[in-house]
Order: structure tokens, then C-alpha cells, then sequence
């Protein structure tokens, strides 16, 4: 398939390794404008929409809330705050589906709206942003729950901090996967947003360069993304149509494309000085910044043969996936699996009452020709198939075995981690065999190990200082009793010492004499020794048992009259 | 030739003696093998491997004396890794170390407490906190679910509860297929 591309920049493009030419598909759900989804009766918000610790509510059962509202807030600094999408009542907080491959429910707050979609008080718009200090627009940023729209919904406010001086900036508008079209709508249809917000993380990075990097089978937003810089008057902003090919729009493949350079094995583009940002986030981050809008909602492809009329919708975060479907022309029958975006990297929704989070980009009402079950697994051939497809140049065989087999040391030396799960191997593996399952296993088991390590290790560290006490208590006991045995042992041989007053013996006696005389006055004028005036229970008892021992221990001495400081060997 | 075996001799005796000073000044607290089995060990410190805690179950090991698939909350991860440690061949678990329970933490109901102490004199990481005569209470991120403190409680009021299983705890599985067709790590290593 060849696009006539519109860009007239003469770029120099690269290529990254292997990738795929897949039917896109696209043009099912970008035929018609997006439009906005109608406003559902309930908005359920998951805490967790984000990589990171989950958010906090801050509202309670009851409480009415204003659209734009903080809800939950952030909870450490990979967190991001969740905002009302809509005015009305808070009815629930607790578990609820979520669109999760594992299909378990999570914590979510639920609003029923009240159809008025009342704005609360917004904070004020940033206009002048580049006079400002980036701290504030990345609190700004945090402030108002922005992530990164492309799937990984990692905050953005964490990623605009990088250590490294930044040198680029790279905008994703690749969309590579197929049947997805939200960002190519958002590009076509708001490209002055999209530029402006580009502008602030541009200002916000201080990078010289800025490359918007989107696949040639997208001329309209290529075109209208061209204009809107033109017309932003940005030095140095460069639209860059680049081939259509699978997974371009990957984040390292993206920088590969663009900028001819390889991010390092387990490293992040920042530290090349480079920073990754999608078109989505771009547009969430103007609304933050310019309109002070917290990220409410988002466009989301609703597409396959499962559904009536595929389209984009601009739908609240929190629109359960169902009202969505009803919207655009319901299911048709056919459905056959729905997926939580495309086809390669989505996964099954198993609840349709699931609601549309930060991070989801497309649903995919997929027919059975267009999820076809691949049958059974059959053994690898060792083809190497796999191999050459693979973007991140790994040896997706090799993992495979590996992973299967529970090596998980072995996996990592083969950089199991820089596997982007992007599929490109099981697609093209004649053997059917699920190898991304396979990745993805190792790497939770990998990460759940080294949750149990901590576990472990602050588990040892309490038993041993649980020993150490014991011990300790045991010692001190056995030193008591060693005491005792002492003091009885030495009452004969006390008698035959009598006379000689050893002078420290006396000074202590002097010293216990002058206590016990100052004791007697101020108990005579009335008056208690200051520090014993508030004590707790557990002091009070200490004491009693130090005076019991003291006395003890003075009965023993008028017996023997053997110097104290002999007796502690 | 005197000189020389007085050289020698000088020679022997300042290295004997540089030797024994290293010997002392730079000697290794602990034995290494057992720190590094031990890190490998879960920490529940349950005793079920038959030895009174992780480290003796350590000891154990490195002295030969026992086998490296006795422990049950470890269960094969830790199997392995003991085998890849000692460079042993990995052996199918014990019996009673196969049967691997769900995670869970111990939780005291509180009505039934009689702040008998019991329970915190067993619990092995001190993760119970109470006092004579007072309700008893479990800090659930300190247990390690080792299930010691059950018996002795005089009421009973002590149970375990699985850990619930949560999307952030939760882990893709490997797919599945047949059981006899997966290899085990050993006919992999060989291979790869
Ligand atoms: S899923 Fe991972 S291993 Fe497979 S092709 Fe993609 S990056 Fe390579
Ligand atoms: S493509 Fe499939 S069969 Fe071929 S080597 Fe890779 S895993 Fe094996
Ligand atoms: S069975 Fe495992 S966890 Fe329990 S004490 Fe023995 S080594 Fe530790
Ligand atoms: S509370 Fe009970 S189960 Fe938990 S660690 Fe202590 S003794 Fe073991």
C-alpha cells in the first residue's frame, strides 16, 4: 500500500529491525468525524489508571462533586490524581470490573452524574507558560492527573523531569497499531491543540529539536499537523511523515526511525538526551496548561465487525465500555472476543460493564476473522522466524525456552526487559506458539520475586532481632542469677573482712546519705523530686522494681558489708 | 651457605608471620556459603523443612546434612535456585513441601482474645503486638504467614486468611500445555 506523502520535508529517515506490514484497517473507524459520547448515568473511576501507586479518594460516599472536582489524589511521586469527568453524587467506592487482562475487580469510586455537567472551580490558566519556571507547569501537569495517553500511562510530570539535558523532543503520532485511529482523529481534527501542548513540553524539556514523527498512512493528519505548526510559527518543530510499518510508533523504535539512534539495552530514551511524548498527552497537557482542565476524558476508537457504525468517540474517563458500544450502533452479532486496544498489544476485556480508563485507546469488537483462534501450540521448529521480525533485535526463541523452562536468570541475560510485548514474533511463528504470554509470565514472576526478596530479607532482619533480644533478656537473666548465687556464696566470706571500709564503698554511702537526707527535707517541706511527677504506668513500675531490688540488695549488704563493686566480676 | 638458610629462614618466618596477621585482620565473619543459602531462603522461618528456622536450615545445607527441597513456602523457585547455588541437580520437592499453600497472614479475631501472650512469644518476626491481658493484633506486612503462632493460642482465635488476590499482586500465567511436554530447567540448560 502507497500514500502520497504530503510532508515536503526531506528528512532523513532510518530504520529499526525487522517489524511487520500488516492490513491497518483503519479506515473502518476514520471515516466520519469523532463526536462526543453521550453522558452516561454512571462514571465509575478505577484509582489505579496509571503505572505508579494507586491514587487516594478524597471524597466519601454521598458527597456531591463538580466536573473537574480531584476526587482521589496522588499518592507518593509516580502517582497522578483522578478527577470528577462529570457533576454528581459520589453512590459507591469499592470494587468494580476494570478493564485488566487478569479480569479481576479493583477499587473504584463511582459517580452517578446529575446530567447538569457543572464545571467545579478550575485553577487559572497558564497563557504565558514560557516565562515560566517548569516546576510549576509540572506541577501543573501532575495537578491535573495527565499520563501518557499512547497505552503506557506512566505520569507525565515524572517523564518531563529528566536528569539529562535534553536535546530532542519526539512527538508519537505513529499510531502503528492497526484499527486504532483515535490519535489520527485528535491530529486531524484538533492539530492546534495538539502543536500548542507540543509548544509547553517543548519549553518545558528546552529542547532545540522537535520531531513529530507520524506513519504515511495518515496523510490528512500529516497535512494538518504541517499547517498547524506553519501557523504556531515554531523554529525548529518538524512534521515528518514516516513508512507504515509495525511497531513503529514503539518508543525506541520511534527515536530509531527519526533520529537514527539506538537507546541502550534497559535504558530510557532520556538518556540520550532524548524524550518521547504522545499526541494525546501533548493535547491533555494544553488543556492543563492553557485552560487549567484536569484529563477527563479522551478520544477512544470504537471499531471491528462486532460493532454497528465503527467511529471515534470523545468519551469521560469512566464511561463504562458498554455505553460506548450502544453508541455506536451496538453490537452486530459477530462479535466473537473484545479487546481493550489493537490487535496486537490489546488484550480481552472480559466485562463490558469495565469502564474506559486513561489509558485506553481503542475497543476493538473483534469478528472471528479478525481475531482468529491460532489452535494449539505446536512445537518451536526453530526457524528463527521469530528472530528476524523481532524490532528490539532479541531472540525471541531463546526467551521462549527459557521462560518455559523458569530460567529466569537466563531470560534476563537475553534482555528479556527490552522486549516491548509488541507480538511481532507470535504473529509471524508458525507454530502458533504464544511467545508474548510467555514474556509477560517471566517478567511478573521476575518482578513478584524480587517483592519477596525485600519481603525476605525484612522478615530476616526482624527474626534476628527478635533473637537478639531474646538472647539479650537471657543474658541479663543469667547475670541476675549469677548475682544472687554470688551474694549467698560470698555471706561466709563477708564476716571474716569486717573492718577495713574500702573509701569508694564510703563515698557511695556518703552520697546515699546526702539523697536520702535532701529526700527527707524536701518530703518534709512538702515537695516531690521533679522528674517523677508524671510518670506513665509502666516507669512507675520500673521504679517499684528498682527500689524492691535496691532494698534487696541493701538487706544483703548489712548481712555481708562486702563492697558493691567487687561483687560484679 | 649459612646465609643463605638464615635468608630462608628470615624469608619463611616474616611471611608466616605476614600470613597469620592476615589470617586475623582480614578474616570472613560467618560463613559465606551458609549467608548465601540463606539469602535464597524465604524467611518465613515456619520450621516446616524440619529445622528450627531459616538459618539452620541453612546450616544444614551447607554442611551436606540436608536436602535442598525441603522447604515448602519456598517451593520450587527456591529449589532451583539452591541448585543453581550449590551447582546441584535440581530433585522433584519433598512431599510435604510440594502441597504449596495459598500466601496468607495470620489474623486474631478480637472478640475471642484473652491477651494470653502465647502468640508473641511464637511469632518468629515479632509481628504480633500486645500486652498481658490486652487484645492481641497481627500487623499483617510484618507476618510471613508462618502459621506458628496457631497452636499455642489456649482459645483458638487465631486463622489464617489468604492473601486476595489483586490486579497489582496478580501474574500473567504461562500459558498452558501439557504438563509432560514442559521441559524442566535442567534438560533446558543442557540444551541452551
Ligand atoms: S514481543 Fe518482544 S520478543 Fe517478540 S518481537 Fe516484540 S519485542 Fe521482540
Ligand atoms: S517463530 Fe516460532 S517456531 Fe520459529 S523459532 Fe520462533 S518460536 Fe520457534
Ligand atoms: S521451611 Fe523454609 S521458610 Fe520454613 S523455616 Fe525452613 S527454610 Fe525457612
Ligand atoms: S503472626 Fe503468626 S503466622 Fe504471622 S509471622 Fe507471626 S507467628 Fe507466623
Amino acid at each position: 500500500m502507497h500514500y502520497p506523502s504530503p510532508s515536503n520535508s526531506h528528512h532523513k529517515l532510518y530504520r529499526f529491525h525487522g517489524g511487520l506490514h500488516l492490513p491497518d484497517n483503519k479506515t473502518q473507524s476514520n471515516g466520519r468525524p469523532a463526536r462526543a459520547a453521550a453522558l452516561p448515568k454512571r462514571l465509575i473511576l478505577p484509582l489505579q489508571q496509571h503505572i505508579g501507586e494507586p491514587a487516594h479518594p478524597t471524597v466519601a460516599v454521598g458527597d456531591r462533586v463538580l466536573k473537574g472536582d480531584v476526587i482521589a489524589r496522588a499518592q507518593g511521586l509516580i502517582s497522578v490524581p483522578i478527577h470528577a469527568p462529570s457533576s454528581g453524587t459520589v453512590i459507591e467506592i469499592g470494587e468494580h470490573p476494570v478493564p485488566h487482562p487478569s479480569g479481576l475487580p479493583a477499587h473504584c469510586i463511582v459517580i452517578e452524574t446529575d446530567g447538569l455537567d457543572q464545571w467545579g472551580e478550575l485553577p487559572e490558566p497558564i497563557m504565558d507558560f514560557s516565562t515560566r519556571d517548569p516546576a510549576t507547569l509540572r506541577q501543573r501537569i501532575r495537578d491535573a492527573g495527565i499520563v501518557g495517553l499512547g497505552g503506557a500511562a506512566f505520569p507525565t510530570s515524572v517523564k518531563l523531569d529528566p536528569r539529562q539535558p535534553v536535546h530532542t523532543l519526539i512527538i508519537n503520532g505513529a499510531e502503528c497499531e492497526p484499527c486504532i485511529t483515535c490519535d489520527d482523529m485528535l491530529m486531524r481534527e484538533r492539530a492546534e491543540q495538539v502543536v500548542a501542548g507540543i509548544a509547553i513540553l517543548r519549553h518545558l524539556t528546552g529542547a532545540k529539536s522537535c520531531l513529530i514523527g507520524i506513519e504515511d498512512n495518515k496523510p490528512e493528519a500529516v497535512t494538518e499537523m504541517t499547517r498547524a505548526v506553519a501557523s504556531s510559527g515554531q523554529e525548529g518543530m518538524e512534521v515528518i511523515s514516516i513508512p507504515t510499518l509495525y511497531p513503529s510508533g514503539g518508543e525506541k523504535q520511534l527515536i530509531r526511525v527519526l533520529t537514527g539512534e539506538e537507546v541502550p539495552s534497559s535504558s530510557i530514551p532520556a538518556s540520550i538526551g532524548i524524550v518521547c511524548n504522545n499526541v494525546g498527552t501533548a493535547a491533555a497537557v494544553a488543556d492543563a496548561v492553557l485552560q487549567g482542565r484536569p484529563l477527563i476524558s479522551r478520544y477512544v476508537t470504537v471499531t471491528g465487525e462486532g460493532v454497528g457504525e465503527p467511529c471515534n468517540l470523545e468519551a469521560l474517563i469512566g464511561t463504562p465500555v458498554v455505553e460506548l458500544i450502544e453508541q455506536t450502533g451496538g453490537y452486530s452479532g459477530r462479535i466473537s472476543r473484545l479487546i481493550m486496544g489493537g490487535p496486537m498489544m490489546g488484550f480481552t476485556l472480559h466485562d463490558d460493564s469495565s469502564p474506559i480508563v486513561k489509558a485506553s485507546n481503542c475497543l476493538l469488537a473483534a469478528s472471528a476473522a479478525e481475531s482468529p483462534d491460532p489452535g494449539p501450540a505446536l512445537p518451536c521448529i526453530r526457524c528463527g522466524q521469530c528472530a528476524s521480525v523481532c524490532p528490539v533485535r532479541l531472540l525471541p526463541q531463546q526467551l521462549y525456552w527459557y521462560a518455559r523452562a523458569k530460567d529466569l536468570e537466563k531470560a534476563q541475560e537475553y534482555n528479556l526487559f527490552d522486549c516491548i510485548e509488541c507480538g511481532c514474533c507470535s504473529h509471524v511463528c508458525p507454530s502458533h506458539i504464544p511467545l508474548v504470554q510467555y514474556y509477560r509470565s517471566a517478567k511478573n514472576e521476575i518482578w513478584a520475586q524480587e517483592q519477596e526478596k525485600r519481603k525476605a530479607e525484612q522478615a530476616r532482619k526482624r527474626h534476628e532481632a527478635r533473637l537478639a533480644r531474646l538472647a539479650r533478656k537471657e543474658a541479663e537473666k543469667q547475670a541476675r542469677l549469677k548475682k544472687k548465687k554470688a551474694v549467698l556464696a560470698k555471706k561466709p566470706a563477708g564476716k571474716a573482712k569486717t573492718g577495713a571500709p574500702d573509701p569508694k564503698q564510703a563515698a557511695i554511702e556518703a552520697a546515699m546519705k546526702r539523697a536520702a537526707e535532701k529526700k527527707a527535707r524536701l518530703a518534709a517541706e512538702g515537695a516531690t523530686p521533679r522528674n517523677t511527677r508524671q510518670l506513665t504506668e509502666a516507669q512507675q513500675r520500673q521504679i517499684d522494681q528498682a527500689d524492691a531490688r535496691r532494698q534487696a540488695a541493701g538487706k544483703a549488704e548489712a548481712h555481708t558489708e562486702k563492697p558493691v563493686a567487687e561483687e560484679q566480676e | 651457605m649459612l646465609i643463605a638458610i638464615v635468608t630462608i629462614s628470615a624469608l619463611a618466618l616474616g611471611f608466616g608471620l605476614l600470613l597469620g596477621y592476615a589470617a586475623i585482620r582480614f578474616r570472613v565473619e560467618g560463613d559465606p556459603i551458609v549467608d548465601k543459602i540463606e539469602t535464597l531462603l524465604p524467611q518465613t522461618q515456619c520450621g516446616q523443612c524440619g529445622y528450627p528456622g531459616c538459618h539452620p536450615y541453612a546450616e544444614a545445607i551447607a554442611n551436606g546434612e540436608a536436602e535442598i527441597n525441603r522447604c515448602p513456602p519456598g517451593g520450587e523457585t527456591t529449589m532451583l535456585a539452591l541448585a543453581e547455588l550449590l551447582g546441584k541437580d535440581p530433585i522433584p520437592l519433598d512431599d510435604e513441601a510440594a502441597a504449596q499453600k495459598p500466601k496468607a497472614v495470620a489474623v486474631i479475631d478480637e472478640q475471642e482474645c484473652i491477651g494470653c501472650t502465647l502468640c508473641i512469644q511464637a511469632c518468629p518476626v515479632d509481628a504480633i503486638l500486645g500486652a498481658a491481658k490486652q487484645m492481641h493484633t497481627v500487623i499483617a506486612s510484618e507476618c510471613t504467614g508462618c502459621e506458628l503462632c496457631m497452636p499455642p493460642c489456649p482459645v483458638e482465635c487465631i486463622h489464617m486468611q489468604p492473601l486476595p488476590e489483586d490486579i497489582t499482586h496478580w501474574k500473567w500465567p504461562l500459558p498452558s500445555e501439557p504438563e509432560q511436554e514442559r521441559p524442566t530447567a535442567d534438560a533446558t540448560l543442557a540444551t541452551g
